[in-house]
């Protein structure tokens, strides 16, 4: 076959693409079939100067490429073509010109010219990709030339040609190593900017060029954290493994106090020991922490960097991301930073991953595998989405088959058990083997289950399959060595398996087991020898180890009986093939058979033989894996990758948190106020730089428009998000005050002083915001302003006091519940008006609607956490949570709010009771309030409230309607309707106040609950919030989630909870019983299943968050 | 294009993507590139495989070169892509050929630089429309004794937007609750789910997933359909038994269709003779797969399937039953009870058309015999 033949064949499959192209040129058939002149004919096609042809004679040459074929004669043709107008025949020649210009540098040198032209070109996409072939090209002497372009593109104003910079950078890098420091100073550059396109670009860059660079990355960390959610996905990857890299070396352990515990508490090591092997160190914070929180709290209370904080929280929601890259990233890094209460969060994400593509799979489960020994509890609630299928390929089964391993304990070993059960009949045999291996490690680990275990795998003994009797009989080898004396019985069973089993490794382990323990068998042992000695030629080199090992220790044992056969045997191997039997069998017999020559040893013989052994700790391969940091090649190979950066260990001491401080004049000392304020200042400077980066920005909202007006609430970012921003804040107070008053006192018992703090700074926000909507005018600078004002030190003594004030007054206003909130409502309502109605462009408006909405929202939470914290709401009727039926805009200026007033509706008790709120913030007069046309579920009545005659401009009203939901969360939909509008609105109940609440005594919940058994009872395990772990917080949320009552206990370790649902009064039972480091159990027993679940959720929900 | 690669590699069909490595790199980045690479042509080409890519190979080549800058991914949105080199459609090349036009974009695509790369600007249609498609698949595992051992549903909603200029959609759901977990298209946005439990959002031109969600086995899924089987090997001779029948169990009122069984014999089984009083069955003789069509799910007159297996003589009996796959399709119906309750759209004047599809289907439905 001539290659040309060979060619038309392969040009067959590209033609009929081509057909449509070039079929009107009838040359270029011939020119295919004749192979010398191709070339020429291309270069005739690369000299015309129409394009048509210039381009068709580039594709042919990609496509040769791609072949694999050398097209590099035509090279000085084709750089002549790289000034060509038509951008696609420029392409290819970039494509062509990467691939060649290293062999022929000398003519890669004419096109160069072109390209540094190409950089001044208007057009940003010309330039960027100038640049980027131009840094492709990797010929040395053009190494200063292409230092010159980086730096000036580093300094483009198009942020897509910087961004092209940044992937120069490591190009020029791998090209010549020398010009590290100057590619440095144009990373730090780079890092400044504060475009989400350059940022993945630049840490990519960074963490290939100068990964130990740490010190560049403080100035940046702030704006990295904040830009990231809207960084494209391959770049937060990036970023996130980069700056888990980085916390690691700035902040504290945040599991430092449990270690610590460790250490200290020496005394009560025996008693906490007894539980550490089961659940390693998790259970024991909760009751040391209360015992020794003095002791701990003078010694080194643990305050949370608030930068480290804000990582974790601008993380957390890319979980939710689409891109299992980013998932994984995100899951690594909480897994590697967050305090161990939090962890948890990443569990279901991971467990989502497991339904994506095989591969995907593979890599999660590894990761999973390698998280479930540390944190086993984390898994736990998922156990049953790491059952296997039939379908699934071999790896992924023994993956997960390694994570349901690792998952077991004595709860649910049970159901493990019986799962592995189906696994053991499985046709794929290499899984059957795993299986068997992982029901020994449950063995082993759970020492209740042994028993049942080794029953379960001597009955496999006597499977057909002979690798599944093999694998039984090495796993329950390592069994038994754990407790021989009781299981003579089995070794016995084992011995007659000599007879069938072929497969040499189980051979071999009943042999081992014989001799080892031959004294339970005593009868039996020289049988076996007896057979063995007489097939000795025909086993496997590891077998006859192990007769040699059997015979020598059954004549130390029992010599009178076997001496001959052991000298037989002796003799056999002796002669035998393998120099390792050869040399074993001399070793033995100087040790076992005494003779003149025989030294000390042979006296020794018995004890070497037959000393104990350790019985073999079955473990994961996964353990240890965790020192390499999760979701990184290294982890997947187990081993170390080119290039990987180990994750290093926590700082004893946390470095000066100052660096990462931005330079502001104003601000010269270093506090966690400024911290927190810089935070918002950040804001605006990216928003800045969006709007330099084009006009169609502006229409994307959330980020954006967070970013206008949230610069002062900080980050609330969610309705419970506001609650943990306080408590951070609150900590980042208290370690103020401490630098204050060092010695001045001790502190106070933390809690309270949290409490306090925390509703003082949630009063101050609302305080600001009245502020700053009383002077209307004031613009965004002077809202920065007297934000950092309030911050600066001086004045934080003030405005604490004021706040203090203000807390009063808050305090004495909240009596009459309804009003307070209502006012704030307003406020709020003309501050949007402030910050949003002079937006310049026109497609900002929609947006604004959406956004003012969110923040209300947002601000309603604020409001909701404010009266749930408040000491003086502590009674659960009076913390009613506001829904929002009818929005100010929707309503043109009318405002309906509703809550669940929790009171009995007296005309009907089978109604729940809905209070309504109507707002009239327009300048008109709204009549006739009423509403109609109802729309219910089958079974669901309504009771109409009355109808309100007038309602005056800014005047507000109220009125009660019953439901009877049917105890259903299905929404009641109806119009609401003035004198001249109708709106559709829905209200939805929260499962929660779909009952009323009953008194009953402790024996008759138990003695209901007894009832109320099986199928109607739903437990879950938890772990409880840190903020929640006192009683008088359970109780405060299970009330808040749902209208029950407390029913008196007598342990101070569980919460009992009653209420009847409101149509069929079917009882409601829940309790709540807490265990020690946060753990609990929740358990509801209802009549009604779905109303138990649902109920289950949200109480879960208001406990764990 | 990614020249220093080593390791990882995944498949499409019969299609494998191996990209080279060598240095550390987070293995799902390079899964997740390749799976978006396969993606790309597969919008580009309708299909991705060999022969696609090799009459393609010029336009592989620029797209690859405009996904990756020295193996770092640089625009894998194919909204951007499809703005910068156009699909190969016939009409286009026709017109290439004779205007000397080409498929490459001139300028830099809008997307590329803004904070919504995935929607192109300037976008126009005539009719309107956003449907959306909520999928829902159960996993299942059934035991012998037709018990639930473990339930639970996946579902996606689908989105095929067809809207001008810039819309801002949200569309809510009436139970939202019922979602125990979420990942979304990175168009939406995430606080508003937070906050309000519902999806804003500006959408991608075209088709896209917008959502895909997880409802627990902690909700009770219904599980549609029972079976009931007995497939047995005697002990002597060379033969076995089979006997199936599928009934319908909590469908919700609805058809259950498209219903499939799928049964891979152990590999003594050398050939079945069945009988079937609906649809029709394959033994393929090479995967031992025994694949039985059904239809639609008629509940006065239950389907079943019976017969005997003939088995290799001389070999010991399986001794475990194989499992049976189940398939099946219900219309109209989302399985965990979700319903959309509303899309609304702000920032466009014009009216859009608007539709919800609903359609329930197996995922990985095992029934353990």
């Amino acid at each position: 076959m001539s290659a040309s033949s060979a060619f038309n064949d392969d040009k067959g499959g590209s033609s009929s693409v081509g057909e449509a192209e070039y079929a009107y040129d009838p040359v270029s058939g011939k020119i295919f079939s004749s192979d010398y002149n191709r070339h020429d004919d291309l270069k005739e096609m690369l000299d015309s100067n129409k394009d048509s042809l210039k381009l068709e004679a580039m594709k042919r040459i990609v496509a040769m490429i791609a072949r694999g074929k050398n097209a590099s004669d035509l090279f000085p043709a084709v750089v002549k073509n790289v000034a060509c107008k038509n951008i696609e025949v420029k392409k290819l020649v970039y494509v062509y010109l990467v691939r060649y210009a290293e062999e022929q540098q000398d003519l890669a040198l004419l096109s160069i010219s072109t390209f540094q032209r190409g950089l001044k070109d208007p057009n940003q996409l010309i330039r960027a990709s100038a640049l980027r072939v131009l840094s492709s090209i990797r010929v040395t002497i053009i190494v200063p030339i292409m230092m010159l372009a980086i730096k000036e593109a580093a300094s483009d104003m198009s942020p897509y040609v910087r961004k092209t910079a940044a992937h120069a950078i490591p190009k020029l890098y791998s090209l010549d190593p020398e010009q590290k420091d100057q590619l440095i100073e144009v990373i730090e550059k780079l890092l400044a900017d504060k475009t989400t396109l350059v940022a993945g670009s630049v840490v990519m860059a960074f963490e290939e060029v100068c990964p130990e660079r740490i010190d560049l990355i403080h100035k940046n960390y702030r704006k990295l954290c904040n830009l990231l959610i809207d960084v494209e996905e391959w770049g937060q990857v990036v970023i996130i493994n980069m700056l888990t890299r980085y916390a690691r070396t700035q902040f504290l352990n945040p599991n430092i106090n449990e270690s610590l515990l460790e250490e200290g508490s020496g005394g009560d090591k025996t008693f906490y020991g007894s539980d550490e092997d089961e659940d390693e160190d998790d259970d024991e914070k909760e009751k040391e922490k209360k015992a020794e929180a003095a002791a701990m709290a003078k010694r080194k209370p643990y305050v949370m960097d608030p930068d480290h904080r804000l990582l974790l929280r601008n993380t957390k929601p890319l979980l939710q991301s689409r891109n299992a890259a980013v998932v994984m990233a995100v899951a690594q890094l909480y897994f590697h930073l967050a305090p161990k209460a939090e962890v948890g969060v990443i569990a279901k994400a991971l467990v989502r991953l497991l339904r994506s593509h095989s591969e995907v799979q593979f890599v999660v489960l590894q990761n999973v595998a390698t998280m479930t020994i540390k944190r086993r509890g984390m898994f736990e609630p998922y156990l049953k989405s790491f059952y296997i299928r039939s379908t699934d390929p071999t790896q992924i089964k023994v993956l997960k088959l390694e994570v349901l391993t690792n998952l077991a304990n004595e709860t649910n070993i049970s159901t493990i058990l019986r799962e592995f059960q189906t696994y053991i009949k499985s046709m794929d045999k290499d899984f059957v083997a795993a299986t068997i291996q992982a029901i020994g490690r449950c063995a082993t680990n759970i020492g209740e289950v042994r028993d049942t275990c080794l029953n379960g795998l001597v009955q496999l003994l006597s499977n057909r399959d002979e690798l599944v009797v093999a694998e039984s009989v090495v796993v329950i080898k390592k069994l038994l060595q754990m407790q021989p004396e009781k299981h003579s019985d089995i070794i016995k069973h084992m011995a007659k398996l000599t007879d069938n089993i072929q497969v040499p490794m189980a051979r071999a382990s009943i042999l081992w087991l014989i001799g080892e323990y031959c004294e339970h068998v005593p009868k039996i042992a020289p049988d076996v020898l007896r057979k063995m000695a007489k097939s000795f030629t025909n086993e496997e080199d590891i077998v006859k180890l192990q007769i040699i090992n059997l015979a020598a220790k059954l004549y130390l044992t029992n010599s009178k009986q076997t001496k001959l056969l052991t000298q037989y045997v002796l003799n056999l191997a002796k002669y035998d093939q393998n120099y390792d039997i050869r040399d074993r069998a001399r070793f033995i017999r100087q040790l076992i058979v005494p003779t003149e020559k025989s030294g000390a040893l042979s006296k020794y013989a018995k004890k070497l033989f037959l000393a104990l052994k350790p019985a073999p700790v079955l473990e994961s391969p996964f353990k240890d894996r965790d020192h390499f940091q999760l979701g990184s090649l290294s982890h997947l190979l187990n081993a170390k990758a080119g290039g990987y950066q180990e994750l290093p260990d926590w700082p004893e001491a946390a470095p000066d948190p100052s660096v990462r401080n931005v330079e502001v004049p104003e601000w010269t000392k270093c506090s966690s106020r400024e911290k927190r304020k810089e935070k918002k200042v950040e804001k605006p400077f990216y928003s800045d730089s969006e709007g330099e980066s084009g006009p169609t920005e502006s229409a994307d909202s959330e980020s954006d428009s967070a970013t206008a007006s949230d610069s002062r609430s900080g980050s609330e970012e969610s309705g419970s998000g506001s609650e943990s921003e306080s408590e951070e804040d609150s900590e980042s107070e208290e370690e103020e005050e401490e630098k204050k008053s060092k010695k001045k006192e001790l502190k106070k018992p933390v809690q309270e002083s949290e409490s306090e703090q925390s509703s003082e700074e949630e009063d101050r926000k609302p305080e600001k915001k009245s502020k700053q909507q009383k002077s209307d005018s004031e613009s965004e600078s002077d809202e920065d302003e007297e934000s950092e004002s309030e911050s600066s030190p001086s004045e934080s003594e003030d405005s604490e006091s004021e706040a203090e004030v203000k807390k009063k007054k808050k305090v004495a206003e909240s009596k009459p519940p309804s009003k307070p909130v209502k006012k704030e409502k307003k406020e709020m309502s003309l501050l949007d008006l402030d910050d949003f109605e002079p937006a310049p462009s026109p497609q900002v408006t929609p947006v604004n609607t959406l956004l003012s909405n969110s923040l209300v929202t947002d601000l309603e939470g604020l409001s909701l956490s404010d009266s749930v914290l408040s000491p003086a709401t502590i009674a659960p009727s009076s913390a009613l949570k506001n829904y929002e039926l009818l929005h100010r805009i929707t309503g043109e200026g009318l405002t309906v709010e509703y809550c669940f007033s929790r009171q009995p509706f007296s005309p009907d008790a089978n109604m729940v009771a809905v209070q309504l709120q109507f707002t009239n913030n327009s300048s008109s007069d709204t009549k006739s309030l009423h509403m109609e046309d109802v729309k219910l579920q089958s079974g669901m009545r309504v009771k109409e409230f009355p109808e309100i005659e007038l309602l005056p401009a800014g005047e507000t009203a109220s009125a009660v309607m019953g439901i009877d939901f049917c105890d259903s969360t299905q929404a009641a939909n109806f119009q609401l309707c003035t004198h001249t509008k109708k709106f559709f609105v829905s209200i939805q109940p929260p499962v929660g106040e779909l009952m009323r609440t009953v008194f009953l005594t402790e024996n008759e919940f138990k003695k209901e609950q007894g009832q109320l058994m099986g199928m109607n009872e739903i437990t879950e395990k938890l772990t409880l919030d840190a903020r929640c772990r006192n009683e008088h917080a359970i109780v405060q949320r299970v009330t808040a989630a749902a209208n029950l009552s407390r029913v008196p206990c007598g342990s101070d370790k569980e919460c009992r909870f009653a209420g009847r649902t409101v149509t069929s009064s079917s009882l409601v039972l829940v309790t709540v019983a807490t265990r020690e480091e946060g753990a609990a159990q929740l358990t509801v027993n209802c009549e009604k299943m779905v109303i138990g679940t649902m109920l289950v959720k949200d109480i879960l929900l208001a406990l764990t968050q | 294009m990614g020249e220093h690669r080593r390791r990882s590699a995944q498949t499409t069909g019969k299609l494998f993507f191996l990209s080279v490595v060598q240095t550390e790199v987070p293995p799902l980045f390079v899964v997740e590139f390749l799976h978006r690479v396969a993606d790309t042509f597969q919008d580009y080409f309708g299909e991705c495989s060999e022969t696609v890519i090799k009459d393609n190979v010029v336009i592989v080549y620029e797209l690859l070169e405009e996904m990756l800058d020295n193996g770092f991914p640089l625009a894998t949105e194919s909204n951007v892509l499809m703005e910068m080199i156009r699909p190969p459609t016939i009409l286009r090349s026709v017109v290439n050929t004779l205007t000397g036009g080409s498929n490459v974009g001139e300028k830099l695509p809008t997307g590329q630089l803004s904070i919504i790369p995935w929607r192109r600007a300037g976008v126009k249609y005539t009719n309107n429309e956003a449907y959306f498609d909520v999928i829902e698949e159960i996993d299942a595992i059934v035991d012998k004794s037709g018990t639930t051992v473990f339930a639970e549903i996946q579902g996606v909603v689908e989105a095929c937007v067809k809207l001008s200029g810039m819309p801002d959609l949200t569309l809510s759901f009436m139970n939202p609750r019922l979602l125990d977990d979420v990942s979304f298209h990175p168009c939406v946005r995430f606080k508003r789910w937070e906050a309000d439990r519902v999806l804003s959002f500006i959408p991608p031109d075209g088709n896209f997933r917008l959502m895909s969600y997880h409802v627990s086995s902690q909700n009770l899924v219904a599980i549609p359909v029972y079976v009931k089987q007995n497939i047995s090997f005697l002990e002597t001779g060379s033969c076995g038994r089979l006997e199936i029948t599928i009934g319908p169990k909590q469908t919700m009122g609805k058809t259950v269709e498209a219903l499939m069984v799928t049964i891979h014999m152990p590999k003594s089984v050398l050939s079945v003779n069945l009988t079937a009083t609906q649809g029709s069955y394959t033994y393929d003789l090479t995967t031992k797969a025994l694949i039985w069509t059904i239809g639609k799910l008629n509940p006065q007159k239950l389907p079943n399937l019976r017969g005997s297996l003939s088995m290799q003589s001389g070999v010991p009996k399986p001794e475990e039953n194989p499992s049976i796959n189940l398939d099946l399709k219900i219309q109209q119906l989302a399985i965990s009870g979700l319903k959309v309750s509303r899309l609304d759209m702000y920032g466009e004047k014009y009216k859009p058309f608007k539709g919800v599809k609903y359609l329930t289907k197996a995922g990985k439905f095992q029934v353990r015999t």
